[in-house]
């Protein structure tokens, strides 16, 4: 294989995790082979230097009564432990919240597998020091290699111990630096004999089982193994970031084949290990087919629990849906170039193989040139799984059991009816379709009892000699085994069929959900709508209370008013919220994170971060969300946070345009403004001037032409500023439409008789019917939107041409039209002459704010403004008003004098 | 007229209004006193007791309608207030706070002497307590005894209402009314919102005395404020 260019894919990683790590704090694992090497002494040693350079606090240290370490905590600063009670004994634990709040450089933070007492924010103490770190917290830790998750089966089988506290080894791989803390096993056991490592009683227990010189060799090798492997990783890394490119190896990738076995956390180790040792990366993959029975709740819990298991020790998890497991998973390895595959030894009967055929010999025919490794099934080795899986522990359905028996039962009545007309054979034939009859509705168990129980009747009542299940003809065994074969077979097919239909609708109705989701949000156009949306359909689908938490302004998460049903958020859930909004992680109720809540919390995160919180409280108070529901959920919310992010990115750049185009027009309309205020002023100025300096070269007519002048353009220039405040005031949102209830017909005349004299010149032909009814308007502002057409058309048309002003009553509409002669509209401006400061093209005189006015008020009056040209010539502005509501009834009016 | 100077009270902060004022008000043989402050304006109506007050109502010292309530509370001089434009509820405010009409800035010389005019005529009448029982304007002639009205000659029916909201508005003529005072005038002092009341009845009064309603030349509007009946062009 080519190996001399970077794989795009490790280079996206390399991005990613450089960028995750950006303002996170650096860890540190002091690592050892067992208790007592001094993991805990080198690690306040190496503190202790850097002591002064920076701002450290000790946040818990277990020094077990060694005298050397407590030594080395003296002039340290250490954070109070919290106290927890925990069945009637006081817990001193680690206090996250105080360490967060304190903020330190450096924190040292000893066990770094220990367990937290219940009701901890978090489950594992390796959890709170993630939040540390993810707070920008550098932290010092120690661990023995006794506790990573991958070895913990090892570690059973050397030293017949089951290690209960367990680390992730993802979270090993993630620290920034490991020093392994080696101690011969000859020291060690020298310190034990000494007491520094337990006292007295203890450690002569610890002797006998732990600390056996074989133990702690095999220990120490581990421990130093996984450190090798450490600092090979590290080089690699180095190597890669460094751009050495001979080196990179060809990408193997391991897939690991996983169920609800217990035997499968075996697999995931094996997997783990393997994948560690070649670098590779590795997938979990589970195959949800109905090859064999249902899945009970407890399969469900452990294959949740082991995919869980394989995330937490850094693989890729996926679910495969497929009839047959092999060709399934055959397939997904190819698509994946996957190079090896680990499957675990068929632990059930060989027969079961030949006869529905293997898919572990199927694998392995149909691998080609993929690896395929056969994991040992050890059960004793799995005690981790055992104690959650209560065999046996199926619903006993009492109407499942009652269908059992009645079937058989009705199928003997009827062959006892029928024997005297059928032969044998066929009354067995009965028994088939009633086992078929039960397997349709039943689950396993019944199934196969009807199957016994058919047989066991059959013999009892049918066979010679009757009412015995002795068998007279040594022939009817065949019949038996036939019988009991072929019922088992249909059984066994019935459920299959019935599974594989029950997973199609149960993978149906997800996708269904999700889809309606989907379509449902892409319609919404605001954020509220969004959540109100996906707080129903996840109430809906998930029979759950939703509640809906949006960051505010200022980083708060606030209630949001969905209209689901909710429920009352008190400090506790909050603060787990809150958690789930800082971390952007799923936690709460059924998940390993603060699981004390009663709901479980998703982050709704955008690409720009964090935008809320959604709860989902199940109705059923003991109901927990399995894993696969948890994602089913996350998909939910993800597809939420993405509809919200998207109208959010649309008003965004609707703002960004809003902004830019305002900023076009506010130097648009500077650059008018100030041409329609300096023409009359200058005009005034000028003729004013004239008068005061050239008073005696100026005849009457010459005096009094300038005069004239001085006032016209006076009243321009304060209709210019009436224009410019209104369109300051419509601006700024400070206009009020005060609407009352008017004859239009009023205005129409206020505004000729302002214009008497200029429209002297033109023939002016006034249109309103006399039954126009009262419309409700703000007298002032229509009054501006008619003088200003008026004047529009004074200013645009030449004298004596006829000048048209008509009303007409719509449907529930008034139209008024101001019409002229004039030029008319230039080609494709009549829409544009309404937008602010476009004059038209024709003339240069008069502000562009007019037109743009007029709109502005007939919008806020819920009307609409046009212009065309008119038939014949000339221009025609309408705009129409709607008519809302009835005007108030009046008075009756006594008889006429 | 009367034989002393009819005296006008300036009040104005602006010196270039006043200047115009007092040269357009001289130019009519008024004997104009000019205060720059509410508060010197107010006092310069007690010690001049003038005929006519002309006040700016965006004093800087005090509010105009305070200045209108303090002159009313001894004198009943006709108080004519110059406004701003889109200062619409403060003209009704005035108005209705006993000023007796009002103009807005911008406005011409002839506009506001003939607004004088009419306001030092109703002064007058008011002192004289004397009604003219005929009223005529143009070609419109109203008999207030016979209670009729004429349009050129010809009997013009009207209802009840329509009648009297033209004898108050004719009685008032050239004054402006706001709606408030119209329907209190009218209707009576419950119906001073329902100024529908008032649009319909105008609508319907112009219809049958104005040549043209749609441009009318008796029953005028003043957009917001109210109405003001237009008497025959003067001077």
């Amino acid at each position: 294989m080519e190996t001399d260019r970077p794989d795009p894919d490790e280079l996206l990683d390399r991005t990613i995790s450089q960028e995750q790590r950006q303002g996170q704090g650096k860890l540190k694992i002091f690592f050892g082979a067992a208790p007592g090497v001094g993991k805990t002494y080198a690690m306040l040693a190496a503190a202790r230097t850097r002591q002064f350079e920076t701002d450290l606090v000790v946040g818990v240290v277990e020094t077990h009564g060694r005298q050397e370490t407590e030594v080395l905590l003296e002039g340290l600063t250490i954070l109070p432990r919290r106290c927890v009670a925990y069945r009637g004994r006081e817990l001193w634990e680690f206090d996250l919240e105080a360490a967060l709040a304190r903020r330190p450089t450096l924190i040292i933070v000893d066990e770094l597998a220990h367990t937290n007492a219940p009701g901890a924010k978090h489950h594992k103490r390796w959890q709170d020091i993630q939040e540390l770190l993810e707070a920008g917290i550098s932290v010092y830790t120690t661990v023995n290699v006794q506790h990573l998750e991958s070895l913990n089966d090892v570690i059973r089988q050397i030293t017949g111990i089951l290690v209960r506290e367990t680390l992730p080894d993802s979270f090993l791989d993630r620290a920034d630096e490991i020093e392994l803390i080696d101690l011969p096993p000859e020291e060690l056991l020298e310190r034990l004999r000494e007491g520094k490592v337990y006292l007295p009683e203890q450690a002569e227990r610890a002797k006998e089982h732990f600390f056996r010189k074989g133990n702690l060799i095999a220990l120490r090798e581990l421990a130093l193994r996984r450190t090798a492997e450490q600092v090979d990783e590290q080089m690699e890394s180095y190597r890669r970031q460094e751009g050495v490119h001979a080196l990179w190896p060809a990408a193997e990738r391991i897939l690991v084949c996983v169920g609800a076995n217990p035997r499968s956390v075996r697999l995931i180790r094996t997997a783990r290990r393997m994948a560690a040792g070649l670098r590779a990366e590795w997938i979990a993959a589970h195959v949800e087919a109905p090859s064999h029975v249902r899945p009970s709740a407890e399969d469900l819990q452990l294959l949740t629990e082991h995919m869980r298991l394989a995330a937490s020790l850094g693989a890729e998890t996926v679910t495969l849906t497929g009839r047959r497991a092999s060709e399934e998973i055959l397939n997904y390895a190819r698509r994946r170039n996957v190079s090896k595959i680990i499957v675990g030894k068929p632990t059930h009967p060989r027969w079961k193989d030949k006869l529905l055929g293997s898919p572990l010999d199927e694998i392995v025919r149909g691998s080609g040139d993929i690896e395929v490794f056969v994991v040992t099934g050890d059960d004793s080795s799995e005690p981790r799984s055992r104690p959650n899986h209560k065999p046996g522990a199926a619903k006993f359905n009492k109407r499942e059991w009652a269908w059992t028996l009645g079937t058989v039962a009705a199928c003997t009545a009827l062959g006892v009816l029928l024997r005297p007309y059928f032969d044998r054979t066929d009354l067995a034939m009965l028994y088939l379709f009633g086992i078929v009859a039960v397997s349709a509705r039943t689950s396993r168990w019944p199934a196969f009892a009807a199957t016994l129980l058919s047989v066991a009747a059959f013999d009892f009542f049918f066979v010679p000699p009757f009412f015995t299940f002795a068998v007279a003809d040594i022939g009817f065994v065949l019949t038996f085994g036939v019988m009991f074969f072929v019922a088992h077979l249909i059984t066994r097919l019935t459920l299959q069929i019935r599974d594989q239909a029950e997973v199609a609708r149960k993978r149906e109705q997800n996708t269904a959900a999700l889809y309606a989701l989907t379509r449902k949000l892409s319609r919404e156009r605001k954020k509220e709508g969004i959540l109100h949306i996906a707080a129903r359909q996840i109430s809906e689908v998930f029979a759950s209370r939703v509640m809906v938490l949006v960051l505010d302004k200022t980083g708060e998460l606030v209630e949001q008013e969905t209209g689901a049903g909710t429920y009352p958020l008190d400090q506790k859930e909050k603060s787990v919220a809150q958690w789930v909004c800082d971390n952007r992680h799923y936690a709460g109720l059924g998940t390993e994170t603060l699981s004390g809540t009663k709901a479980l919390y998703l982050p709704l995160v955008a690409t720009s971060g964090a935008i809320g919180v959604v709860g989902v409280r199940p109705e059923e108070a003991d109901r927990r969300f399995d894993l696969g529901e948890i994602y089913f959920l996350e998909s939910f919310v993800n597809q939420t946070a993405m509809a919200v992010e998207r109208v959010l990115l649309a008003k965004e750049a609707h703002e960004e345009r809003l902004r830019a185009e305002t900023q076009h027009v506010r130097n648009a309309f500077l650059s008018s403004i100030s041409h329609d205020l300096r023409t009359p002023l200058a005009v005034v100025a000028g003729a004013a001037s004239t008068l005061l300096e050239r008073d005696t070269s100026l005849d009457n007519s010459g005096r009094r032409e300038l005069l004239q002048t001085i006032h016209e353009e006076a009243s321009r220039l304060e209709r210019v500023i009436r224009n410019v405040l209104a369109l300051t005031r419509l601006e700024s949102g400070s206009l009020t439409v005060r609407k009352e209830w008017q004859q239009l017909e009023e205005i129409i005349g206020v505004v000729l008789n302002r214009f008497t004299d200029r429209l002297k010149a033109y023939p002016l032909s006034l249109h309103i019917p006399d039954d126009l009814p009262l419309v409700a308007f703000d007298t002032l502002l229509l009054e501006q939107v008619l003088t200003n057409l008026v004047e529009n058309v004074l200013r645009h048309t030449p004298a004596g041409t006829a000048v048209d002003i008509t009303a007409g009553l719509g449907k529930n509409t008034i139209l008024v039209e101001v019409a002229d002669r004039g030029p008319g509209i230039p080609e494709n401006e009549e829409k544009a002459i309404f937008s602010k400061f476009m004059r038209g093209t024709r003339t240069r005189s008069g502000a562009g704010i007019g037109l743009s006015i007029c709109r502005a008020i007939v919008e806020a009056h819920g009307g609409s403004i046009w212009a065309e040209n008119r038939e014949g010539g000339g221009a025609t502005f309408k705009f129409l008003l709607p008519i809302e509501g009835t005007p108030p009834p009046l008075p009756f009016e006594e008889a006429e004098t | 007229m009367k034989e002393h100077p009819t005296t006008v009270l300036l009040i104005e902060d602006e010196r270039q209004m006043r200047r115009f004022l007092r040269v357009a008000l001289q130019s009519e043989g008024y004997n104009a006193i000019e205060a720059e402050t509410a508060a010197t304006g107010l006092s310069e109506a007690a010690l001049r007791n003038p005929d006519i007050v002309l006040l700016d109502l965006g004093l800087p010292d005090m509010d105009g309608l305070e200045v209108i309530a303090r002159l009313r509370e001894w004198s009943s001089v006709p108080v004519i207030v110059i406004t701003a434009r889109d200062q619409e509820g403060d003209k009704i405010k005035a108005l209705d706070g006993g000023a007796d009409d009002y103009l807005t800035k911008p406005f011409g010389a002839g506009e506001l002497l003939a607004r004088m005019r009419v306001s030092l005529r109703h002064a007058a009448l008011k002192g004289q307590d004397q009604r003219e029982a005929v009223f005529k304007a143009d070609n419109l002639t109203i008999d207030f005894l016979k209670r009729l009205v004429f349009l050129g000659g010809e009997e013009i029916h009207l209802t009840p209402i329509e009648y009297r909201l033209l004898t108050v508005l004719a009685r008032n003529a050239g004054k402006v009314m706001t709606h408030r005072q119209i329907l209190k005038e009218v209707w009576g002092p419950p119906y001073v919102e329902q100024t529908h009341y008032l649009r319909v009845f105008m609508n319907q009064l112009r219809k049958k005395i104005e040549p043209d309603a749609a441009r009318p030349c008796f029953l005028l509007n003043e957009p917001g404020v109210g109405y003001r009946f237009q008497t025959p062009r003067e001077g």
